[in-house]
């Protein structure tokens, strides 16, 4: 029973993890369809604004959720300004261009940080549960997973900023006509999604550790999370990482971590296979 | 993308096919012949690299340029080819035959992928997800088969070290005579110019020009009445073979590791192609060879990191020069040989 309940917990927070790292990713590819292959880096350009300020002496709750999606958030809008915008429509080019920002973020950040594991270790301890114990800073995860999502819902259902979102990306010509610029909501659009993968990067960085090429173990799985998803944002993402989070932390429980993200990529493939355009281009095609 | 490109080829006469195949070999054989002579030890061997790594560009330039399927997987057959060789090598303790079985298991892996994609109507992006995917799940794999209970046969796979005993080409038929690096510099220089002529070759082929047609629009194809799916195997199969190669050739000169199947060199194909020119066969082959040489170079400088300069190169090309190098200076030549428009 307790095992269980232990396993049920771990599964849920691999579900969170993989929702938070790639939520960023599928901002910005539902609302602008360009992935965004330097999300990894973002990740960890968050991780290490966290960890840096935490060095600073600023308190960990200010650097995770506050200076972290700042710093990423202002790198973001750069970028669009510097590189994406001259590439929209353009997809197989944006995935190239940012596939060389994320080589040379690598390169950058190893040179000013070096290439060592950095980190700070994860508030709350341990909670207990019947014999086992789960960390709680895994529960606060799936929190603010959940805090994330609800947030995101929230934005695009009821504000008006969410409104003139939705309205551009089902179609920006429309949205045009109407006295909306297209090319300020994308510049918008980035710069938010680029804020969420900070947010993720110091959310994860006291699990993980930061270190310059921390985002290549993260970008493959995010990726993967968001097409598997399809174009639905949230009930894409929402519903390919409790597959894909949870048929990997069983195969993880039930023989090595390395077998676990094995099965998790096998899963991909056949639901790819099975529903080429994503679980939403099925199933609740019609949900947010 | 670089459809007019491909068309005023196709326009070209037929027998140019056949010259360029030629004189790519004539090429090969005399730089086959001389470099050795010119190049010192180290740098013959840092050359066959280059020249093995010019198959695997080459091998894409073909998928992608002309077959117009973005894999960001080519480095699995690499690393499978690679693999393949080295573990036939070692079982039979002669690589008369590990070579083809290097071939034959390239080509196989490359034709389950296609069928899984290609007949299951997958596309696009797609595509360039379950490549990869399939390429990080082999990275995973190979990098886990540390300790004695992964081998096969006489062939520890040795995980994350790869199998640094890698056995050496030897004279066909003669185990106990391997060759010297010259002699292996002299084969991957010619079994590159073989392969840019069997590229040449097949995409002047009729098969070759329905699937120049295909990339160039799909949908026109199939209402023509090919079998789209049939055609797109088919060259991923020929490209899958290539890069299997090209993983024999770099397991010659460096031995195999689950690096082969790494982010990075599926990365680094792609730059190779997009920098030297996408639609073409002889860019993709130099853009790998300035740019390994310019990472080479940059590899020595201590204060900047290589990965930089590749980064803001690659950048830059897709900002600047979106067609690749040699299709934008032939344009560039063809328009000081005109003149001035008057």
């Amino acid at each position: 029973m307790d095992l269980a309940a232990a396993v049920l917990l771990q599964a849920v927070a691999g579900v969170a993890t993989l929702l938070i790292v790639s939520l960023g990713l599928a901002v910005i590819f539902g609302m602008m369809r360009v992935i965004n292959l330097a999300h990894g880096e973002f990740l960890m350009l968050g991780g290490y604004a966290t960890v840096l300020s935490v060095r600073a002496g600023a308190s960990v709750w200010l650097g995770i959720l506050v200076i972290a999606p700042a710093v990423v958030g202002a790198v973001g809008f750069v970028v669009e300004r510097l590189l994406i915008r001259h590439l929209y429509g353009r997809m197989v080019d944006t995935m190239l261009a940012t596939w060389g920002l994320s080589l040379a973020l690598i390169g950058g950040v190893t040179m000013l940080f070096g290439d060592s594991v950095s980190g700070f270790s994860a508030p709350f301890g341990s909670v207990p549960i019947g014999r086992f114990r789960i960390s709680g800073y895994s529960l606060f995860l799936i929190a603010m997973a959940g805090v994330l999502v609800l947030g995101t819902w929230l934005v695009l259902r009821f504000t008006r900023a969410g409104l003139i979102a939705r309205g551009t990306m089902q179609n920006p010509d429309v949205a045009a006509t109407l006295g909306v610029s297209p090319a300020r909501v994308y510049a918008v659009t980035f710069t938010a999604g680029a804020a969420l993968s900070g947010l993720a990067g110091g959310l994860i960085a006291p699990v993980s550790g930061v270190l310059p090429t921390m985002g290549t173990a993260y970008i493959a799985k995010a990726f993967i999370t968001v097409i598997t998803g399809g174009a639905a944002i949230l009930a894409g993402t929402l519903s390919a990482s409790a597959l894909l989070g949870t048929v990997s932390t069983v195969a993880t429980f039930l023989t090595t971590p390395v077998f676990g993200e094995v099965v998790l990529l096998i899963v991909a493939i056949v639901l790819l296979r099975l529903l080429p355009r994503g679980i939403t281009g099925r199933f609740l095609r019609r949900a947010l | 993308m670089a459809g007019p490109q491909t068309l005023a080829r196709r326009q070209a006469p037929r027998d140019r096919a056949w010259m360029a195949s030629g004189a790519a070999v004539l090429l090969g054989v005399v730089a086959a012949v001389v470099l050795p002579q010119v190049l010192e030890l180290f740098a013959l061997i840092n050359a066959t690299v280059f020249v093995s790594m010019a198959v695997l560009a080459l091998s894409l330039a073909l998928v992608w340029g002309f077959g117009g399927i973005l894999c960001f997987g080519q480095a699995a057959f690499f690393g499978l080819g690679g693999y393949a060789y080295a573990v036939a090598a070692l079982n039979f303790s002669d690589t008369t035959f590990a070579v083809p079985v290097a071939l034959l298991v390239a080509t196989a892996a490359a034709a389950v992928l296609g069928y899984i994609m290609f007949f299951g109507r997958i596309s696009d992006v797609y595509v360039g997800v379950i490549t990869l995917t399939v390429t990080l799940i082999l990275f995973n794999f190979a990098n886990s088969t540390a300790g004695d209970e992964w081998r096969i046969g006489a062939a520890p796979l040795g995980g994350f070290n790869g199998i640094p005993s890698t056995p050496l080409l030897n004279v066909p038929g003669e185990p106990g005579a391997g060759l010297a690096p010259e002699a292996i510099f002299r084969i991957a220089v010619i079994a590159l110019a073989i392969c840019y002529a069997i590229a040449r070759l097949v995409l002047r082929s009729r098969f070759g020009r329905v699937v120049v047609a295909i990339k160039e629009n799909e949908l026109r194809a199939e209402l023509l009445g090919y079998d789209v799916r049939l055609y797109k195997l088919g060259v991923f199969s020929i490209g899958g073979c290539m890069a299997g190669l090209a993983g024999v050739l770099f397991a010659n000169c460096v031995f195999v590791s689950p690096t082969m199947f790494s982010l990075s060199y599926s990365a680094q194909v792609i730059i190779w192609v997009m920098v030297g020119g996408l639609g073409t066969l002889v860019g993709p082959i130099l853009g790998c060879i300035l740019l390994q040489m310019l990472t080479t170079w940059a590899g020595t400088l201590r204060d900047i990191n290589p990965n930089v300069i590749l980064g803001v190169i690659l950048m830059a090309v897709v900002l600047a020069v979106p067609r690749g190098l040699l299709p934008s200076g032939i344009a560039l030549l063809a328009r000081f040989r005109r003149g001035p428009p008057r």
